[in-house]
């Protein structure tokens, strides 16, 4: 029985290991990593590092295509495409973060009180969540923001308030599973507090599927958050934020000038395939069963 | 007799009345949404030119002065009458602009969806039927593309690629060119009213105007379905009924679409209601850049100008015809399962 017990105090050469092993199985993976250090690199040092000033307007020279001066271009104000989509990654990252971090929070506190005590916090919660679900989601957002006010902060509280249900669901029915598991009896038989026993023993078991839902949710939060400033919420211009750019750039494409809208777009749309990407990898990491 | 058809019925009315909460729950939050707005909702109400003595008779013409439970009842007295308060910007009833643009919003997210149906369902048959094929390897790409792909992006390379470049597309303006006269309204479809006019050459002219937009919406809407109809393909055929069918020796095509995708097209079905929400949101974002005359981008222009009834009116319409979406949706499976009538009793 002593060894059974040793059993699931995984080696961390053997975890080492596998990660190898994965990576080496699925390039994307790797590629999704890769393009995670980027894109975590550009929010950091990208501000030091770009060429010109994202909010300098340079009248002689607007809407120029991509050239060596400018890589992507300039904007119908002059101001260099290149240097506003990396500037922008900060703010479009962080708003995600936030947003995904606060959903976390939020969503692991009620979904653990649900799933551990059950009764009517599990009701209230289950009729509270299923209300926020039956709104179409990106809409709900649309009418909090609308009604909290038009600013960053309520972008954050809006995406986290969409996002809540998907952490509750998960981490009630990962707690309500274990809450008569036999090392929770003999938790709470060693002298354990219920809040301790739940927070210390029953939660962490819920961690795993959570990092997957973490990734996978970054880059929807980074999706709904563009897609609220496309329609004028939130982030306000000149403030660079990759949504707004597109509307910008959205005016000129009938003229010809695709490049206003197209490299905010394009780096929007990688930010969140490498969110996926990594989202699937980690699944794979997490629950090899589940691999397609 | 009656043990027969009396257990189906049962399961359809219990799904009905489980709407009701929800139904409920809806209308509370867009109440509170309505009375969220941060100072004095009177002063939005009233809009931005109106004086201290408007904004005083704003604020007993909404009841504002009373509890806010009173305020609650009223708020649903008057929702019950169909009246969802005026709009600013048009001066008109929301309730009547929203049912003006709904058809056009519609007419955009059924042509997509079924858009979208049509592919991403036999795209899915066709990967599971054979993994490691290059349709499997397509639908991977897509899949994992398609829900990257940020919807008004999307639209904006459409609208660049084939009106810009190639110039086969219409300009992006709305649902008609200039030249064409908008047919009778008998359902508010385009296509329909003008297939039931007899002119064709507006049936065209509106249909080219619907192909980008409703393209934009099914790229969007194409991954999930996608992905869930090859999984769930999947696991239908490696199940044991599908191995004594073989057994049995039916043929592959009656073992392929009368066995497994009946099966495989309930899960498919359930993240229909999944779908719809993406869809109706994005529907937002694709009438901003197409300019098309639907509810949502009528949200957009509310929004820009703080019209606040405006935008609450048309985020409860949303969410009641998704409830209702969802409601059609489970009331479907009744229809193509036998087992869940006597299963939800």
């Amino acid at each position: 029985m002593t060894d059974t017990a040793a059993a699931p105090r995984v080696h961390p050469q053997r975890k080492l290991d596998h990660l190898v092993y994965v990576l080496r199985a699925n390039p994307v993976t790797l590629l999704a990593f890769v393009m995670f250090a980027l894109i975590v690199l550009s929010a950091i040092f990208g501000p030091a590092l770009i060429p010109y000033d994202p909010l300098a307007t340079n009248a002689a020279r607007a809407l120029q295509p991509p050239s060596w001066d400018h890589w992507f271009g300039t904007d119908n104000v002059g101001r260099d495409v290149f240097s506003r989509v990396i500037v922008a990654t900060r703010l479009d990252l962080s708003i995600s973060v936030a947003a995904v971090a606060l959903s976390f929070v939020v969503g692991s506190i009620l979904g653990s009180a649900a799933g551990y005590w059950g009764g009517w916090i599990d009701n209230i919660l289950n009729r509270i969540l299923d209300t926020i679900m039956a709104f179409p989601l990106f809409v709900l957002a649309m009418g909090i923001v609308a009604a909290l006010g038009n600013t960053i902060e309520n972008i954050i509280y809006a995406t986290a308030i969409i996002n809540v249900p998907f952490y509750a669901r998960l981490v009630r029915a990962e707690v309500n599973i274990r809450r008569d598991a036999g090392f929770v009896r003999a938790a709470k038989l060693a002298g354990n507090s219920d809040a301790r026993v739940l927070a210390m023993h029953i939660f962490p078991n819920a961690l795993p599927p959570m990092m997957v839902q973490v990734s996978l949710n970054l880059g929807w939060a980074i999706l709904n958050a563009a897609g609220l400033s496309f329609i004028g919420l939130g982030v306000r211009p000149p403030t660079p934020e990759w949504g707004i750019m597109v509307a910008e750039g959205a005016n000129f494409i009938v003229s010809g000038e695709w490049w206003m809208a197209l490299f905010p777009g394009l780096w929007l749309m990688m930010a969140v395939f490498t969110f996926n990407l990594l989202g699937d990898g980690l699944r794979d990491l997490v629950d090899p069963r589940k691999r397609t | 007799m009656q043990t027969h058809t009396y257990p189906r019925l049962r399961a359809v009315l219990l799904r009905v009345a489980q709407a009701i909460p929800v139904v409920i729950g809806v209308v509370i939050i867009s109440f509170l949404l309505t009375r969220a707005l941060p100072g004095d909702p009177a002063v939005f109400f009233a809009g931005a030119a109106a004086d201290e003595a408007s904004i005083a008779e704003i604020r007993v013409a909404l009841g504002l002065d009373k509890p806010l439970i009173q305020q609650f009842f009223i708020y649903v007295g008057d929702l019950l009458q169909g009246d969802l308060g005026q709009s600013i910007s048009s001066g008109q009833p929301v309730a009547s602009d929203l049912a003006n643009r709904l058809p056009a919003s519609l007419e955009l997210t059924l042509t997509a969806l079924v858009l979208s149906c049509g592919i991403a369902i036999p795209l899915g048959i066709l990967a599971a039927t054979r993994p490691g094929s290059w349709v499997d390897h397509l639908c991977r790409v897509l899949v994992t593309a398609g829900v990257s792909l940020p919807t008004f992006f999307t639209g904006i390379v459409l609208i660049y690629v084939f009106y810009y470049l190639l110039g086969i597309a219409p300009s992006p303006i709305g649902r008609l060119d200039f030249i064409y006269l908008d047919p009778d309204r008998v359902t508010g479809f385009y296509l329909i009213d003008a297939a039931l006019m007899g002119d064709w050459e507006t049936w065209i002219g509106a249909a080219k105007q619907l192909v980008l937009p409703a393209i934009t919406l099914a790229l969007f809407t194409l991954a999930p379905i996608a992905r869930m109809t090859r999984a769930a393909m999947l696991t239908a055929l490696s199940s044991d009924f599908i191995r004594t069918a073989r057994a049995a020796g039916l043929s592959n095509r009656k073992i392929l679409y009368g066995y497994a995708f009946r099966n495989a097209l309930l899960p498919v079905i359930t993240t229909l209601g999944m779908v719809f929400s993406f869809a109706l949101g994005a529907n937002v974002l694709v009438e901003k850049v197409f300019a098309w005359p639907g509810i949502g981008s009528y949200a957009v222009e509310a929004l820009v100008v703080s019209d606040y009834a405006a935008v609450q009116g048309f985020v409860l319409a949303m969410a009641l015809l998704f409830v209702a979406l969802n409601l059609a949706i489970d009331l479907l499976y009744t229809v193509i399962d036998p087992r869940i009538g006597f299963a939800a009793k």
